[in-house]
C-alpha cells in the first residue's frame, strides 16, 4: 500500500464521518443546545451565587459564564466522544464496522481515522459554540481562537479514543445509558468544569482529590489555559498520557487476535 | 502455484464452553460456485467472521487463494469480497457514496472508483438508482448494491452469507443468477452459505456444515453417489442424520 492510499483511505473515513453528520442535522443542534443550555441557564442563575477570584489564566475578576465557557466546550467533545463510541456500537449491529474492519489497511490505521474524524467533527461543534458564544460576551483573546485549536483536537483525541474502548466493552445499544451514569456525568460533575477546585476543596476535600485523578479535569485546563493563550504542562501531560492509555487499549480491544471482540463475539455471529 | 480459493485447515472455535465450530476443514477451488450448507445454528456465520478476521482465529489455519489470514492478513483481505448477512450499507448515503466510502477503504481514488461503481451498477441494473439514498430501495435492491459494492476492489473471492435471507422468490432467483453470472464474466470463486437447498446447482460443490463439523464435502454428483440419495435435499438430511451416523 502506498502513501496515497493510506491518504485516500484517510480521506474516505473523514468524508463519511462529515457527511453523516450533516445529514443529522439534529445532532449537529442537539450538540450545540445542550452548552448553550449550561451557558444561558444555569450560568446565569449561578452567576450571582458563585463567585470567581482571580486565578490563572485570569487576569481580571470574570463572570461565571466566561469560567464555564472551557468546561462546556469539553463537554461538547465529551458528549461528541460518546456519541461515536455509541455510533460504533450502533455501526457494529449494523454492520459498518464489519465494513470498515475488512478494509486491508492495518487495524490501528483505520480507528486511528476514525478517531481523527470524530475529533475533526468534535471541533467544527466547538468552534461553532464559541461563535454564538462571543455575542454573549465570552470574548477570549483573538489570538486565543488559534491557541485552543491543538488542545481541542488533543481533548477530542482523548475523549474519542476513551469512547472507542468503552464502545469494544457495550455488546448492545441499551447499555449505553450505562455510560450516560457511570462515565459522562460523573468526569463532567466531579471536574472543573463547573467550578474551580480551590471552592471543592473548601467544600469537601476529597472531592477535590477525586477531581485532581479525573482526566477531564486537565482536559478542562489544557483547554482554558489555551484559550487565554497560555500553556498549562502538567494539563498537557496528563491529557496527552491519557490519550495514549486509552488509545492502546482501544486498539488492542479492537485486534482480533487479542481482543475483545475475540473473545465475547459480536451481536449477530453467534449462530 | 495453484491454491484453492478458500482453504480451511483444522479449524475450531469456541464461544466459552460451547464449540462452534469443530475441526473443520475444507476447499474452495478456483472458479467454483461452493455452497456452504447448514441449517441455523450449524456454525456458518461463525466461519464468517473468522474469514472476515472480526474474530481472532485461535485453532487452525485460514487461507484466501493461497494467502494465510493471519500472517499476510492484508493480501488475503484485499483478495477478499465479502456480502454478509446483516445490511452493511449506510442507509442515509446513496449509493454511489456508498462505492466511494467503500473503494476508499481499500484505497481506491475516486476516478478510478466512479468508473467502477458505474460498470457494476450496470451489470446488477441499478445504474439509474446511484444517486438515490440506500434507505429507499427495496431489500432485493439493497442486496445487489451490497454484491456490486463487494465486488468493487475486483476480488477473487467472493463470500456470502445467507444472502437471500428476507427476499422473496423473484428477488432470491435474481441474486442467484447474478452471483453465477459474475463466476464467469468476472471469473472469480464463490462461497455461498446458505440452508436451501433449493439454491444448489448439479454443478456446485457443496461443504455440508452441521453442529460445528464438516459431515461431507465435494462436488453435488459425488455427494449423491456418496449417500445414495436422489437429491441433494434428502442427500443432506442423511448426512446431519445423528442416528444414521452413528
Amino acid at each position: 500500500m502506498s502513501y496515497a492510499a493510506y491518504a485516500i483511505c484517510l480521506k474516505g473515513i473523514i468524508w463519511r464521518e462529515g457527511l453523516r453528520f450533516l445529514h443529522q442535522r439534529e445532532r449537529f443542534v442537539s450538540a450545540l443546545v445542550r452548552p448553550l443550555v449550561w451557558l444561558f441557564i444555569f450560568a446565569a442563575g449561578f452567576r450571582q451565587v458563585l463567585g470567581i477570584s482571580i486565578i490563572p489564566p485570569y487576569e481580571t475578576y470574570i463572570l461565571y459564564e466566561v469560567y464555564i465557557t472551557p468546561g462546556l466546550l469539553a463537554m461538547i467533545q465529551l458528549f461528541n466522544g460518546m456519541q461515536s463510541s455509541l455510533s460504533m456500537v450502533y455501526d457494529r449491529e449494523m454492520g459498518n464496522m464489519r465494513v470498515l474492519l475488512l478494509s486491508p489497511f492495518p487495524r490501528w490505521f483505520l480507528l486511528l481515522g476514525k478517531l481523527i474524524a470524530g475529533t475533526l467533527v468534535s471541533v467544527l461543534q466547538c468552534y461553532a459554540y464559541l461563535l454564538i458564544a462571543y455575542f454573549w460576551e465570552i470574548e477570549p483573546p483573538p489570538l486565543g481562537y488559534l491557541t485552543v485549536l491543538p488542545a481541542l483536537l488533543l481533548v477530542g483525541l482523548m475523549l474519542g479514543s476513551l469512547g472507542m474502548l468503552l464502545s469494544s466493552l457495550i455488546k448492545q445499544l441499551e447499555n449505553f445509558a450505562g455510560v450516560m451514569n457511570f462515565v459522562i456525568f460523573p468526569m463532567f460533575f466531579a471536574s472543573s468544569a463547573l467550578y474551580p477546585l480551590w471552592r471543592v476543596r473548601e467544600g469537601s476535600p476529597w472531592l477535590y482529590y477525586v477531581c485532581q485523578v479525573n482526566p477531564f479535569t486537565h482536559a478542562v485546563e489544557l483547554i482554558r489555559f489555551a484559550l487565554y493563550t497560555q500553556f498549562n504542562p502538567l494539563a498537557f501531560a496528563v491529557v496527552f498520557g491519557c490519550t495514549a492509555v486509552f488509545m492502546l487499549g482501544a486498539l488492542v480491544a479492537y485486534d482480533p487476535s487479542r481482543g475483545l471482540m475475540a473473545l465475547r463475539g459480536a451481536p449477530g455471529a453467534a449462530a | 502455484m495453484n491454491a484453492p480459493a478458500l482453504e480451511a485447515r483444522n479449524v475450531s472455535h469456541c464461544y466459552g464452553a460451547r464449540k462452534a465450530l469443530d475441526d473443520v476443514s475444507f476447499s474452495v477451488g478456483r472458479g467454483k460456485f461452493c455452497v456452504l450448507l447448514g441449517l441455523n445454528g450449524a456454525g456458518k456465520s461463525t466461519l464468517f467472521s473468522l474469514v472476515t478476521r472480526l474474530f481472532a482465529l485461535r485453532q487452525g489455519s485460514l487461507a484466501v487463494l493461497g494467502c494465510d489470514l493471519q500472517r499476510e492478513p492484508r493480501k488475503a483481505l484485499e483478495q477478499l469480497g465479502v456480502v454478509f448477512q446483516s445490511r452493511t450499507l449506510d442507509l442515509d448515503l446513496s449509493v454511489a457514496q456508498n462505492f466511494y466510502y467503500h473503494a476508499a477503504l481499500h484505497g481506491i481514488g475516486k476516478a478510478r472508483a466512479n468508473a467502477r461503481t458505474e460498470e457494476l451498477l450496470n451489470a446488477v441494473q441499478l445504474a439509474d438508482r446511484a444517486g438515490e439514498k440506500v434507505r429507499n430501495l427495496s431489500g432485493g435492491q439493497m442486496r445487489r448494491v451490497e454484491i456490486a459494492r463487494a465486488l468493487l476492489h475486483k476480488p477473487r473471492l467472493l463470500v456470502l452469507d445467507e444472502p437471500t435471507v428476507g427476499l422473496d422468490i423473484g428477488a432470491r432467483a435474481d441474486i442467484l443468477k447474478l452471483v453465477r453470472g459474475l463466476i464467469a464474466s468476472e471469473g472469480m470463486s464463490v462461497l455461498w452459505a446458505t440452508h436451501l437447498t433449493d439454491e444448489i446447482a448439479g454443478t456446485d460443490d457443496v461443504i455440508a456444515l452441521h453442529k460445528g463439523k464438516v459431515r461431507a464435502s465435494g462436488a453435488v454428483t459425488t455427494l449423491l453417489e456418496q449417500t445414495g440419495a436422489s437429491d441433494i435435499k434428502q442427500a443432506f438430511m442423511l448426512l446431519i442424520d445423528e442416528e444414521a451416523l452413528a
